[in-house]
């Protein structure tokens, strides 16, 4: 128990639900108990998924049983195929890509993981879909990694999304091998459908570790380090699976053989089985060695993989095959020596492949599959008769095959990104039409004199939206109403994990020169900043679907009048009180020491922080190219205006007159340095500013959620010590207390449950607004710098014309 | 920090970046290079630790030499010694004598390559290299235009007819040991700064005269506009092309910072990051040749006619302390006869005045005519150049 709580990732501890099934299954099994921690382990890997497996079991018979049995293989090999890569796609594009042919890897192993899954699955479907997931998933969910740690997250969303398909393909399965009657050939049937599956699964991992060891000889030893964690959580996750599969056996005749067959085996290697587990210590890092070493092996292997007895192949293989397939066969399980089984023709094809193509991915790849299905057609005549399983191979051919077009075009496009993006941006902006609101901020007007005075802005709204009474009105807002509108939305939206468009910061500085009345520049510039800044604002703000539902935003829009904004002033009390409660925040926020459960949010974490670094030091950069640039036009214009002096002094009339020429020019050039300069601030310094500030949203919001767990975890804590005080009541025979201590445990259990559904609605929310904003954020950068460029361009355009004017002054010069 | 100036020009890549600084002397000499009795170039520089050498390559029918072909290696300050000759010879007081090469300046561009070096650790590796590349471009750029200006100056004397004969000149090309000129020590230094305060003073003075010429009026009150006004213009040349070259610095390091951005970015914006951190690092690339260019046609220009003016009003300087000289011996011998003593003598004196004065007023007439024309044609040349490089640099961006 210690020890599985020290691996298990997620904070679960709600063991008591767990207990019960435990019990359930733990009864079905006497034979074979490896050790007594295997039933707590099953639970500790996936504690989520006990409604799932019920929802699977009923779900089978509810799904069309009969239908299977008509097009049953194509069927079930399609579905899981395509299913996840479908959703794949639309996953992919937040994968890191390493390069585009191991992009191409990806997609295949993650989309060949997912369906060797449900082929295992679908065999020990009745069993519990959940164990055997685990260990098959995790180490090829790893192997993925090692190329992003990206793909997990889709990968994760694919096995939600996937569940019914799971379940489906899952009973189709056991359909069709329960209808055909014969147990060898049964068995067969099965055997051969994980054989297939596993091939392919097995094909493209170690192709993956081929392709890693042939291209760069320094991914080896990062891979292997991978690869260490899934064993090591393969290893303790395998007993559980075993344990699950004989109550399976009990219950489902259909495995009853297997295991039989399977079981006179392992228990001859039971004692070899001691060994094994403690090789498994040393052998994680010769793992990856070891499939590569098995390559070369490949004559030696080859022989055995022709006779139809899996078992005996299996311990063949296991023995050459190194302490991976070795792992495998001492589970008593059937799928596992099957599995090593297959890992044999694969290598070798691999690696003839290889051998033949040499680095050539994309047609390597191909070239693999080809061989695989033909290696399938010849094993399947070899083994098996059925029906179904002359069709495996061609089912999934088509299927790989639509995988790797699939894949294709997709790193095409992301290659043709540049021209893509430009639809992509209308096909966007279509959608985004939707919310169809334009919002303008105009006319800042200085109101009043002296340090009580502020600016007012128009805000102008155009909807045809039936939320609002007018198609078009316009109120007249001061700052400190938009700072307002902020304070409430970020109150109410911002614990539930919403991303609060942030305004423009107060600038104190800024506005007393607006106050003291200073017509210069900068005054100006101040107010033109503000004023685009609190439109991206708004426009941000209605553009949200949810924001813009708020009673508040609409208020903000409409009405003529709105209640003074209070406690926006920086020097006022609440802004004193503002200033403590954040910094009790980040006080807390120190405190508050979360163990991520999802690999998701820590990566985003992270990227946020580093984007935050990034951007900010991006705007420095460009604000000092905004004072260079200014620099350079009030230079400009100073030499404008001595070459002027010198063309009056020149008294060479032509050269004279040349010199005035080039003083004009340059003048001209201040003015096109000028607009550069403010087109410089307005179009990509304001930008990433305003995303500065924004990442500063998405940090609050993660903070929201990190706050939403530790209510939940301080709960929980509160529970169990109300329980000691039940337990210790109970111990000391105080039955009126103890009723009081019952009523609060319930209490508090509902409070329990009520954190957790918050944490994880807050999560949700923040995925979602986060991949929104990720959406936006890229939407937004690539219209604004193409604007940028434009506007670049067109400034060359000018200078062009004002020195081809010039060009034929200097020539006159005589 | 040794670098060859022949291995520049062999340099593919390098050449690239100083390709628009001319390898011959630009500008001020148009006329100069057709007279093939007296032919001087550069052929080859050596920047060592402190000092540049220069080897300069002589080709010549004159019998003066005893070879037709020969090479000497020179250092910034032998250039110096050869022109404080030139000034001081009262033979040339009628002359503009050609500036002397402003002192070679590597400091600036060193220290920033040694403070690059320090900072290595700080930074990527491609930034490193970058900003390595940037430097030595740099400083490849400052090297040419020194090596250009010596050659500048020694065309123009090999091109002027009295002072390409100046025997110091001919030992400057020939002689081919070490000159042993050193550097003014301290003393000398602090004559020399006394000399031109007296000098400056006296220049107020002298400016005061009314001049018996028109012409030379003319051209004395024109010089001394002018030279405020070049003054002026190159000064602020100078700052403009300066905020240039920051704000191209400033576009290159939001380059690489948007690279880095674009390889930290996992969504399909880092493309396009990419994309626009590579099409800033070629504005980048634009800006600062355009910047370079300025600097060539423009500044240097100025800068050059800066001290092409000042040495005209040298010489006018000159002419007006002649003249002045020679209104004195006039008072002199005035006197002399009142008295009827010393009369020879003052005679003689004023003879001689006179006939400096007339001498000097002779050839700077011409050399001013020169000087008009010669620049003229500079100012033609560079700012046709100049415009057309904008106009290309300006294309190359849109495409």
């Amino acid at each position: 128990m210690a020890t599985s709580s020290e691996r298990s990732p997620p904070p679960f501890p709600d063991s008591e639900d767990q207990d019960v099934l435990d019990s359930e299954e733990v009864g079905g099994r006497e034979s074979d108990e490896d050790d007594d921690g295997g039933g707590d382990d099953l639970l500790f890997v996936n504690p989520s998924n006990p409604p799932l497996t019920k929802m699977d079991t009923t779900l089978p018979p509810a799904s069309q049983p009969s239908d299977v049995l008509m097009e049953p293989p194509s069927d079930l090999m399609n579905d899981p195929l395509i299913e996840p890569f479908s959703s794949l796609t639309e996953n992919k594009p937040t994968s890191k890509i390493v390069s585009e042919p191991s992009d191409d890897f990806v997609d295949l192993t993650n989309n060949l993981a997912d369906s060797p899954e449900d082929a295992a699955e679908s065999v020990l479907a009745d069993v519990a879909i959940d164990t055997t997931e685990i260990p098959l998933d995790e180490p090829s969910d790893d192997f993925v990694d090692i190329f992003g740690g990206e793909t997990e997250a889709p990968r994760e969303e694919v096995v939600i999304a996937n569940v019914t398909v799971k379940a489906a393909a899952a009973a189709d399965k056991s359909e069709v091998t329960s209808d055909v009657t014969d147990p060898p050939g049964d068995l067969k049937t099965g055997s051969d459908f994980e054989q297939e599956a596993n091939e392919t699964a097995t094909d493209s991992i170690i192709d993956l570790s081929d392709d890693l060891l042939s291209s760069n000889a320094q991914k080896p030893p990062l891979a292997s380090d991978q690869f260490v964690d899934p064993l090591v959580d393969f290893l303790s996750d395998a007993p559980p699976a075993a344990d699950a599969k004989i109550p399976s056996r009990a219950t489902v005749d259909l495995f009853e053989d297997e295991g039989n067959d399977l079981f006179t085996e392992p228990r001859q290697t039971k004692s070899a089985k001691q060994q094994q587990k403690s090789l498994f210590g040393e052998a994680d890092e010769d793992l990856f060695g070891e499939p590569l070493g098995a390559t070369t092996k490949k004559p030696v292997i080859k022989e055995p993989k022709g006779k139809p007895v899996p078992t005996k192949a299996a311990r063949d293989v296991s023995n050459m095959g190194g302490p991976l397939q070795d792992g495998y066969t001492a589970e008593p399980a059937d799928i596992f020596s099957e599995e090593a089984v297959t890992t044999v023709p694969s290598i070798k094809k691999t690696s003839a492949v290889n051998s033949k193509t040499n680095g050539v991915h994309s047609e390597e790849d191909t070239d693999i599959f080809a061989e695989a299905t033909v290696e399938l057609s010849l094993d399947s005549p070899q083994e098996e008769r059925k029906k179904g399983v002359p069709a495996v191979p061609s089912a999934s051919a088509p299927s790989v095959s639509a995988a790797t077009s699939l894949a294709k075009p997709q790193s095409a496009s992301l290659e043709e990104l540049d021209d893509d993006e430009e639809e992509e941006e209308e096909e966007e902006e279509e959608q985004e039409d939707k919310f169809d609101i334009s919002i303008s901020v105009k006319d800042p007007e200085k109101i009043g004199d002296g340090m009580n005075a502020y600016m007012a802005y128009k805000v102008t709204t155009q909807t045809p939206l039936p939320m609002f009474r007018n198609k078009t009105f316009t109120v007249r807002r001061r700052f400190s109403d938009f700072l307002g509108l902020y304070e409430k939305l970020s109150e109410k939206h911002g614990p539930n994990g919403f991303i609060v468009p942030p305004p423009p910061e107060k600038s104190i500085l800024g506005m007393t020169k607006v106050k003291v009345g200073k017509e210069d520049s900068s005054s100006a510039d101040f107010v033109e900043r503000r004023r685009a800044a609190l439109e991206r604002y708004l426009q941000r703000i209605v553009h949200h679907p949810s924001l813009l539902q708020d009673p508040d935003v609409r208020e903000f829009l409409e009405r003529e009048e709105l209640p003074r904004a209070v406690g926006t002033q920086a020097l006022s009390g609440a802004g004193f009180l503002k200033m403590i409660n954040k910094a009790t925040d980040a006080v807390s926020k120190m405190t508050i020491k979360m163990n991520e459960s999802d690999v998701w949010f820590e990566e985003k974490l992270q990227e946020v922080e580093s984007a935050d670094q990034q951007f900010r030091k991006l705007h420095v950069l460009v604000e000092s190219l905004v004072v260079h640039r200014k620099e350079l036009s009030l230079n400009t214009a100073s030499f404008a205006k001595s070459t002027a002096m010198l063309g009056s002094a020149e008294d060479n009339t032509a050269l004279s007159r040349a010199l005035s020429q080039l003083a004009e020019v340059e003048d001209k050039m201040e003015q096109l340095h000028q607009d550069q300069a403010t087109n410089d601030t307005f179009n990509f310094a304001e930008l990433i500013a305003d995303y500065i500030r924004l990442l500063g949203s998405v940090r609050g919001s993660f903070d929201h959620r990190m706050k939403a767990w530790q209510r939940w975890q301080d709960a929980q804590a509160a529970l169990q010590k109300k329980r000691e005080t039940e337990a210790k009541l109970l111990w000391a025979n105080k039955p009126d207390k103890l009723q009081l201590v019952k009523e609060e445990i319930a209490e508090w259990e509902v409070k329990v449950t009520q954190y957790e559904r918050d944490f994880d609605r807050v999560t949700a929310t923040v995925r979602k607004e986060v991949v929104r904003f990720d959406k936006e954020k890229a939407r937004n950068f690539k219209r604004e710098i193409i604007n940028y460029l434009e506007c670049l361009l067109q400034s060359q355009q000018q200078l062009i014309k004002y020195w081809e004017a010039f060009l034929p002054e200097a020539k006159a010069i005589a | 920090m040794r670098s060859c100036y022949g291995l520049i020009c062999g340099c593919g890549a390098l050449w690239d970046v100083v390709s628009a600084l001319p390898l011959q002397p630009r500008a001020v000499n148009v006329d100069l290079q057709t007279d093939a009795t007296l032919q001087v170039d550069i052929s080859d520089a050596l920047s060592e630790r402190d000092k540049v050498k220069f080897t300069v390559h002589t080709k010549s029918t004159l019998p003066n030499f005893k070879q037709n072909e020969f090479s000497v290696v020179r250092q910034h300050e032998e250039f110096i010694w050869l022109h404080d000759s030139f000034v001081e010879n009262e033979e040339y007081a009628g002359y503009i004598i050609p500036p002397a090469p402003p002192r070679p300046d590597f400091d600036a561009s060193r220290e920033k390559l040694q403070k690059l070096g320090e900072g290595e650790g700080s930074m990527t590796k491609e930034e490193f290299t970058k900003m390595k590349q940037e430097l030595e471009a740099e400083y490849l750029a400052i090297f040419k235009k020194t090596v250009a200006m010596h050659e500048v100056f020694l065309c123009r004397v090999a091109a002027h007819p009295v002072l390409r004969k100046d025997l110091n000149f001919h030992v400057f090309l020939e002689y081919n040991q070490d000159l042993s000129v050193r550097g003014k020590n301290k003393k000398e230094k602090l004559e020399d700064f006394f000399k031109n305060v007296v000098k400056s003073a006296d220049g107020v003075l002298v400016a005061g005269v009314k001049d018996v010429d028109d012409f030379f009026e003319h051209e004395k009150t024109f010089l001394l506009e002018y030279h405020n006004r070049v003054k002026d213009a190159s000064a602020k040349s100078d700052r403009m092309i300066r905020s240039h070259k920051n704000a191209a610095d400033d576009i290159n390091r939001i380059a690489s910072s948007l690279y880095t951005l674009g390889t930290q970015d996992s969504t399909d914006l880092c493309k396009f990051f990419l994309k626009v951190s590579e099409l800033f690092e070629k504005t980048r690339k634009i800006e600062s040749r355009v910047a370079a260019d300025e600097d060539l046609k423009l500044a240097d220009l100025l800068k050059y006619y800066l001290r092409e003016s000042q040495a005209a009003k040298d010489l006018l300087y000159r002419r007006s302390r002649a003249l002045v000289d020679y209104e004195n011996a006039n008072k002199a011998l005035d006197k002399a006869r009142a008295k009827n003593r010393d009369v020879l003598q003052a005679e003689t004196s004023q003879q001689l005045c006179c006939h400096k004065f007339e001498k000097i007023s002779e050839s700077a007439k011409q050399e001013l005519i020169d000087f008009k024309t010669r620049r003229v044609a500079a100012f033609r040349k560079n700012l046709v150049e100049l415009a057309e490089l904008e106009l290309k640099h300006a294309k190359v961006t849109m495409t």
